[in-house]
């Protein structure tokens, strides 16, 4: 499955997560680009969440870029959900 | 009651810590229509993790006329918090069918029908007018709230801060809940800057019968508290009454008197909340 449009959600506050996704070409696979104020300490668990993500909506072909301000787990979560399901569609309320 | 708007986790994830009573998640007015979405999922997904402490935990959602009704339904009651609160509440039949789509939620997540409470808010005229019925037919409607920004909108009126428009609404909605022995919890004071204001409104308040009172920001927590609270005299006062009555209701006695002025049930009954207000008890 691939994003059908262009998508965020979020916002740069503090303990917040801003995410942009959209489309790639057909067979491009995953382009992920994390930046957070933390990611010295939490990078690769951020990068975690992100894959899991990605993997439990079966998702490729997608470029994605994440800027966090010290978001918890659950905002981060929620805030990928919210961009996925805008990405494909799913919810409105799209960028 | 504090108010917190669903979409900003900063808030939700510091929403315990003020010290307020309840917390009140909102998905209606303080989340925008574009955001609804997010602020859907924010939520669901922080009330899962996040320690409110000992305050109890209420979602305010959006009505079901709105497009946004009933996904909020079936994101939140899984999740059981303390209360729904469903806005602009008209009338009984209305309840009954908002309740009739819960219990169909929960019967399919193997939940009870008694755990999760409804909050009515009573935000326009037609609201007032039906109240008593919103709020004396159902076991699971245990609170009804006055909403006075939205009241005075659906009245044509401007809000003042003397309530000058809404206090036919508020002694009816108050009564409504007493016949009802339900809670009844007030309006917000929107000037947080006006600390003074904020604590008249609120004596007012307490004094017409209303037992809480909704606040936009924590700064507003403190004054409501000192309004409510009993002041140690009353809570002496209390206590030797209710000390007094069991001792004469052990002997037989009904009515008996504390320094020349006559104790009877209704007193009794007042000195009682007193001393719940105060956790105390009279050993």
């Amino acid at each position: 499955m691939k994003p059908k449009i262009a998508a965020q959600s979020g916002t740069f506050e503090s303990s917040d997560v801003i995410i942009l996704i959209e489309p790639l070409p057909d067979h491009s696979g995953r382009k992920l680009e994390i930046s957070s104020t933390v990611m010295q300490q939490f990078g690769e668990s951020f990068k975690r969440i992100v894959v899991d993500m990605l993997d439990q909506f079966e998702l490729t072909d997608i470029h994605l870029i994440a800027k966090d301000k010290g978001a918890l787990e659950p905002t981060i979560k929620a805030r990928l959900e919210t961009a996925i399901k805008r990405s494909l569609g799913e919810q409105e309320g799209t960028m | 009651m504090l108010y917190i708007p669903g979409n900003n986790p900063a808030m939700i994830q510091q929403g315990g810590v003020y010290g307020a009573d309840s917390i009140l998640l909102d998905l209606e007015d303080a989340v925008a229509l574009n955001q609804k979405d997010a602020a859907r999922i924010l939520i669901r997904n922080m009330i899962r993790v996040i320690d409110f402490y000992d305050a109890e935990v209420c979602v305010r959602i959006n009505h079901l006329s709105t497009p946004f009704g009933l996904a909020d339904l079936e994101a939140i009651v899984p999740l059981q918090p303390s209360a729904i609160r469903y806005p602009k509440t008209e009338s009984a039949e209305e309840v009954a069918e908002l309740l009739t789509i819960i219990e169909k939620i929960e019967d399919r997540h193997g939940l009870p029908h008694n755990k999760m409470t409804l909050h009515a808010m009573i935000e326009t005229a037609m609201g007032v007018q039906n109240v008593f019925n919103i709020a004396s037919q159902f076991v699971r409607v245990d609170a009804i709230t006055i909403g006075g920004q939205d009241l005075t909108a659906d009245m044509n009126i401007v809000y003042t801060p003397e309530g000058t428009g809404i206090d036919f609404a508020r002694k009816r909605i108050v009564m409504a809940a007493k016949a009802s022995h339900i809670d009844v919890i007030d309006t917000v004071f929107p000037d947080v800057n006006d600390e003074e204001g904020l604590r008249k409104e609120t004596e007012y308040a307490k004094s017409i019968g209303f037992t809480g009172k909704a606040v936009i920001n924590p700064r507003q927590i403190e004054i409501i508290h000192k309004v409510y609270t009993p002041t140690e005299e009353e809570v002496r006062k209390a206590y030797r009454i209710v000390k007094e009555f069991k001792i004469n209701s052990a002997a037989g006695v009904g009515v008996f008197a504390i320094d020349g002025k006559m104790i009877d049930a209704p007193i009794v009954t007042r000195a009682e909340y007193i001393l719940r207000l105060a956790n105390v008890t009279v050993g």
